[in-house]
Order: C-alpha cells, then sequence, then structure tokens
C-alpha cells in the first residue's frame, strides 16, 4: 500500500491537468486524504533536509535565490513552484517529482511557505533550515494583526532542528531567536546602518502622513528600533548581534556583501535594493547549508560538496535572475515594461523606491480578491509623493477608484482611470511606444495583466501559468 | 488670510494600524482645500502638549501598541474628557474607540479600564468580525469601510450609535446592528478603510465642528477656485470608490 500511493497521487495529478482541473492543490488534497504520511516520509529521505523560507515581503524570490544558489552550488534541489506556497501544494509538486516507488532525487527541499501554512508544515516535517524574513502588514484580514503573525512565525523556529537563519533589522523576526531550540544554531543576515533608511520597519508605517507638509511632531517622538531589538532579545544574544551575512552597499545591478569581516562586490541580474537585501538572506541560509553539507561530506568521505569558499557563494549569487512578478520585464512593442507585484505597503513602498519614475509611464492596477486581500487600508500606508511629479497614466483593476482617490490625497495627478483591466492594459502598453513602462500590479491583477500581455507579444510562463 | 487648525493624531506610533493615517491625511488635505491651514501634531507617549487642539484623531492597535500606550493615555484622561465634553470633533477608530468606552474584557477574563467618554464596553471573542460593511446613519448617510475586530462592544441605554447594519455578525457585536457610537462630537467606530477618504460627509462634520469652535463659524472666504474644483473633483472620485466598495463582498 505505502508504495502504491504515488502511483495513485500521480495518476490523480495527470487526470486533474486533463480535465483542466488546474488547481494545483487538488492531488495533494487527494493524497492527504488517501496517505497521510507521504509528506513526512517523502521529504525525510532527503540527506541535507528541509529549507523553509517564510515571511511576509520576499518569500517567492528569495526561495528562488536559494534554490538556484544551492543548484549552482552542485546540489540536487527539490522546491515548491511560485504560488503554491501551501502545504498541499507542495504535496502536489513532489508528486510530480517522486518516483513511482516513492523516492524523491534530491539531496535537498527548499520550500516556500505562507506563514499560516508553514504552522501546519511544521507538525508535520521538522524542517533544518528556517529562513524567516520579515513581519509586515499584509493580509491582516487572514491574520488579525503584525503580532499574531510573528507568533505564527515562532512556531517554525521552535521546530527548526539545524540553523535558523533571522533578519536582525525586523525587531519581530529578532526577537524569535528566544523560540529557537538550544542545539539549533541562530544566524542573522543585516543591513549596513547607511542603507537602513530603504528599510522602514513596519512600525515607521505610522509616518505616512509626517513625511513632508505640515506636519509637526510634539516632543521627542522618533522611534528607537534598536531598543525594540535590545528588549526582545534574550541576554547572552543581546549585544551587538554580529551578522552572517551584511548587504553593506548597493549600486545599478550591483551589490556588496560582508562575510567574516570581509567585502564581496558583484555584478547581479535583480533589480530593486530590496531584492538585493533578500540575496543577503539567502546568502546566509545557504552558508550554513553548505557548511553542513561540506562537514557531512568529509565524514561520508563523498567529495561532491566540498567546502565553499566565499567567492564561490557570491558568483551564485551573481547568476540568479529575478522571479515572476519582481522586476520581470516584457518587450510590448518596442517598450519594456515592466510587472511589479505588490501585495503590502512596505512592499509597494520599496518598489516605488526601487524603480525610478522618471522617464517612465506608470500604470497601477488594485483588485481585492481574496489573494489581493479585500481589505483596501492598506493603500493609505503606502506613500505615494513620489509619483507627483511624473504622474501615474493609467489607474485600473476592481478598486480603481480606491486606487485613484488614494493617489488624489497625496496630489499625484491621474490621466484615466478604467476598472477593465483588460482596456486598460492595452491601451496603456500601446501608448507612448518605446517608453518603458512600470506596472505596479496585485496578484490577481498581475495574472490578468500576464493573460493580456500574452495576447499582445511571448509571456514566459513563469510557472504560475497565464 | 488663511486660519489655523490644530489636529492632534493621537498615538501614531503604537495606534494606527490599518492605514489610519489617512484620515489624518485627509483632514489635512480637505482644510487646505477649504482654505485653512492645518497643522498636525502627532502625540506619542511622553510628548508635549500642544497648546491649541481643535480635533483628535486615533487609530487602531495592536495588543502590545495598546500596552505601550495606556500608562500615558490614563494620564491624559482627564484632559481627553474634558475636551470631549467641551466639544472638541474626535474620531477614534477601533483599538482607541474601545479605550474611549468604559472597559475591554479579553477571552480570558483580563480587563482593560477604558476611560468613559463613551458609555460603551467591549468583552473579547473569538470569533473576529471581518470584512467590507455599509452602515446607515441619519447625518452622514451610508457610511462605507471595513471592519477587522474580535472585540464586541455594547453601547449602554442611550447610547447613540454612529450607525445601523443591517446584517447580524457584524457591527458593534454582531448581535444588535449597532456600529460604532456617536457621544457629543466624537464619533468612535471600527469602519477602518481608511474611514474619511470614502466619507467626506464625516470629514466635513469633523472639519466644521473644530473651525466653529474655533472661530466662530465655518467659512470658506480663503478658497480659491482651483481649491474648490479640486475638492468636488476628489468627491467625485470618493463617489465612484463608494460605490463599487459597497457593492463588493464582505
Amino acid at each position: 500500500m505505502m508504495f502504491a500511493t504515488p502511483a495513485i497521487g500521480k495518476l490523480v495529478r495527470a487526470a486533474s491537468r486533463i480535465t483542466k482541473h488546474g488547481g494545483s492543490a487538488f492531488p495533494g488534497k487527494i493524497m492527504e486524504t488517501i496517505d497521510p504520511g507521504f509528506l513526512t516520509r517523502t521529504l525525510a529521505q532527503l540527506p541535507y533536509g528541509v529549507v523553509l523560507v517564510s515571511g511576509t515581503n520576499g518569500k517567492t524570490t528569495t526561495t528562488r535565490m536559494v534554490a538556484s544558489m544551492l543548484s549552482d552550488l552542485g546540489l540536487k534541489v527539490f522546491t515548491n513552484p511560485t504560488g503554491s506556497n501551501f502545504v498541499r501544494g507542495v504535496v502536489s509538486a513532489l508528486l510530480n517529482e517522486v518516483s513511482l516507488s516513492g523516492r524523491l532525487d534530491a539531496d535537498i527541499a527548499v520550500l516556500e511557505l505562507d506563514e499560516a501554512y508553514a504552522v501546519h508544515f511544521v507538525k508535520q516535517v521538522k524542517p533544518r533550515y528556517a529562513l524567516l524574513l520579515n513581519v509586515m502588514r499584509d493580509q491582516l484580514d487572514r491574520f488579525g494583526e503584525i503580532d499574531t503573525t510573528a507568533k505564527l512565525l515562532s512556531h517554525v523556529a521552535e521546530t527548526t532542528t539545524g540553523t535558523v537563519v533571522l533578519n536582525r533589522e525586523d525587531p519581530r523576526i529578532a526577537a524569535l531567536a528566544a523560540k529557537v531550540p538550544a542545539d539549533t544554531q541562530v544566524k542573522y543576515f543585516g543591513l549596513a546602518e547607511n542603507l537602513k533608511h530603504y528599510f522602514p520597519s513596519d512600525d515607521d508605517m505610522a509616518t505616512t502622513v509626517s513625511v513632508e507638509g505640515n506636519a509637526v511632531a510634539v516632543g521627542s517622538a522618533a522611534a528607537n528600533h534598536a531598543s525594540v531589538i535590545a528588549d526582545a532579545v534574550p541576554a547572552g544574544r543581546k549585544h551587538a548581534l554580529p551578522a552572517d551575512v551584511t548587504l553593506t552597499a548597493v549600486g545599478d545591478h550591483e551589490a556588496t556583501f560582508g562575510m567574516d569581516g570581509q567585502t564581496y562586490s558583484t555584478a547581479v541580474k535583480l533589480e530593486g535594493v530590496y531584492n538585493l537585501y533578500n540575496a543577503a538572506a539567502a546568502l546566509a541560509v545557504v552558508r550554513a547549508v553548505m557548511a553542513d553539507a561540506s562537514a557531512q561530506s568529509k565524514a561520508a568521505a563523498n567529495a561532491r560538496a566540498c567546502a565553499v569558499s566565499a567567492d564561490e557563494l557570491i558568483a551564485a549569487v551573481s547568476r540568479v535572475t529575478p522571479a515572476f512578478g519582481r522586476g520581470e520585464v516584457i518587450n510590448v512593442n518596442g517598450s519594456p515594461v515592466e510587472l511589479l507585484l505588490v501585495k503590502n505597503p512596505m512592499g509597494f513602498r520599496l518598489s516605488l523606491a526601487s524603480f525610478s519614475p522618471a522617464d517612465a509611464d506608470t500604470m497601477i492596477i488594485i483588485n481585492d480578491q481574496y489573494a489581493d486581500g479585500r481589505d483596501m487600508s492598506w493603500l493609505w500606508d503606502v506613500d505615494f509623493t513620489s509619483l507627483r511629479q511624473s504622474g501615474v497614466g493609467m489607474v485600473s483593476g476592481v478598486r480603481a477608484w480606491d486606487m485613484a482617490l488614494r493617489l488624489g490625497y497625496d496630489q499625484v495627478p491621474v490621466e484615466h482611470v478604467n476598472t477593465d483591466t483588460e482596456q486598460a492594459v492595452t491601451a496603456f502598453v500601446n501608448a507612448n511606444p518605446g517608453t518603458r513602462k512600470h506596472i505596479y500590479c496585485t496578484y490577481t491583477a498581475m495574472l490578468k495583466t500576464r493573460a493580456v500581455l500574452g495576447r499582445i507579444t511571448e509571456v514566459s510562463d513563469a510557472g504560475v501559468g497565464r | 488670510m488663511s486660519k489655523t487648525i490644530d489636529i492632534m493624531s493621537l498615538y501614531p506610533k503604537d495606534m494606527n494600524i490599518y492605514g489610519d493615517s489617512g484620515n489624518v491625511l485627509t483632514i489635512r488635505r480637505r482644510l487646505e482645500l477649504y482654505g485653512y491651514e492645518p497643522v498636525i501634531h502627532q502625540y506619542n507617549q511622553g510628548d508635549g502638549w500642544p497648546e491649541h487642539v481643535d480635533m483628535i484623531l486615533g487609530g487602531g492597535g495592536q495588543d502590545t501598541g495598546q500596552k505601550k500606550i495606556i500608562d500615558d493615555f490614563y494620564m491624559r484622561a482627564d484632559l481627553l474628557r474634558r475636551l470631549a465634553a467641551d466639544g472638541v470633533p474626535m474620531l477614534m477608530i477601533c483599538g482607541l474607540y474601545q479605550l474611549f468606552g468604559e472597559y475591554f474584557e479579553t477571552v480570558d477574563g483580563t480587563r482593560l479600564e477604558g476611560i468613559g467618554i463613551i458609555g460603551a464596553y467591549t468583552v473579547g471573542q473569538d470569533v473576529r468580525m471581518i470584512g467590507n460593511l455599509v452602515e446607515h446613519s441619519s447625518q452622514f448617510g451610508d457610511v462605507i469601510g471595513y471592519e477587522n475586530h474580535s472585540g464586541q462592544t455594547f453601547l449602554r441605554d442611550g447610547v447613540q450609535p454612529l450607525g445601523t447594519v443591517d446584517a447580524e455578525g457584524r457591527g458593534n457585536n454582531g448581535k444588535d446592528h449597532t456600529e460604532g457610537a456617536r457621544v457629543n462630537n466624537v464619533i468612535g467606530t471600527y469602519m477602518h478603510g481608511s474611514l474619511l477618504p470614502k466619507n467626506p460627509a464625516i470629514s466635513d462634520f469633523l472639519i466644521t465642528t473644530a473651525a466653529t469652535r474655533r472661530y466662530g463659524s465655518f467659512d470658506t472666504a480663503s478658497q480659491t477656485k482651483d481649491q474648490a474644483a479640486e475638492l468636488a473633483r476628489l468627491d467625485r472620485v470618493a463617489d465612484n470608490a463608494r460605490k463599487i466598495a459597497a457593492a463588493r463582498p464582505r
């Protein structure tokens, strides 16, 4: 029975594809019912275990970076495709890869999990590595509060057996060090002081109003996040948390990372400052994996994974390419069209800061389907004043008028508002041929936009369908 | 010669969770467009109290945020009660709405005292009331926003709600079809959204009340034609946004 179930699962998967059932979770659902031990058993075979990546922003990009770097360094990597960051999605993806006897031909799994699903996942599989990125206000209508989200991630920290890699600059994430079991290592990735202004923490959200104009702060209201970290981190780890990897400088497609007191500069294919910080996160976890792999292979006299030098790690970073909706550029009638996924205030702020609106046309598409988040409040936590000069050419999506209202109160000129996304995208990309276009869109708006562009030009299948 | 209006944003650092800062932005911009000169005072715990306060805007917070402000809040309670009694317009969303009531009792029985400006008390429950919400107000018409809270708030006899909701499982407590509260010129509500941009009637109530208290009347003598046109444009955009929001699933 045990060896027959992958066959049944694979059959269900094939059948669901033929019948265009489409949803990546369906075969996983069947497997959960007929063989609840499948996930645990299959992943337990992996010699280097499981890397779990979670957090509000940057999961997909970072997971892709970690997987790409580990393959680059010689490991066989299993990873879940974009958009299936829930347990059944992982099961479905595994079904695609296992042999009929239930064997998974991989050294390590790198899995992106949504914060809520991560809790279910770690009940079945204890990750060897966890990479916890950040907690921001996102989908609060699902999880309630940011502190609740942090609690979800604390379950991951509690169950990780090898190394937990934490964002030193996010007080709620850094505080999770206290939850890590005694035998598990804690490592941090961090930012040089002069880069911190690019990454305001969630607690800085309150400042949308005070950034310009007549704001008058009474008394000393300056937030002191350093003290928050110091309060939250247990004694012993309290003083000057040393980061394993630090992002120390950024340039145009260029980044400098600090490791062990040395700095390493490299060209990168990634767009946006936040992706460079994600690269620092990926580097930190890849370092931990490769150090263990090297120790393990020495013990096993296996030459494949010998010690990896910092230069090799950096070379692996330089080869990572951007993921779907994270700075993907599609050429339409001679205009480079950049698709930028926005799903929460911090991500939106970072995108706006990363892509200069000068010499580009800007479009924003806001939907409010479940996957986007029904609540529009988040738009008011984004500061759009950087678009005042250039204006916004087109606003679309179900909630186009909410977006237009938001821009109106930030005094950003808007040329057109059209709730019909197909019409709006078509008109926008065809206007001003040759001019660079930025399209900021929520998740379902991104899917729709790719479908519309797919009818005009060649759009690659980025693992999510069109 | 434009007239100054002093707006206080109450605990913006710790009590601003679902875009409540949009309310401050809306008041500021509308005052400018009416020809007034808004001054925003961000008041966080430990800060000095400004000389003039014509309006107070407060938002929601998480449990940790409430803990951080609570001592300072109790210290300012008498002052806030006096200003409320004097008719200072105030808008308190979610967490601060609850704390403007008598008390909040959590699911595990812990009781957090409020400052009693609004005759209401709140008890925690396990289910959150989350979703798009339209409520009906005799003064403001339909109020459109998004609620997200687990506390159930019950108004004392004689306390007016801000509005009424059509179905159960939403509003103050999910049972009695009320939402929010209104005491003097103090409005308490669970409506995020942000509330004020899509509800200009409430924005203008707060603005005209503040101006009238300070200068004896509200006038738009300093308003330019361009400002009037821009305000009308914003209200047309808000109207479109309201229509769509009201028709969206919960």
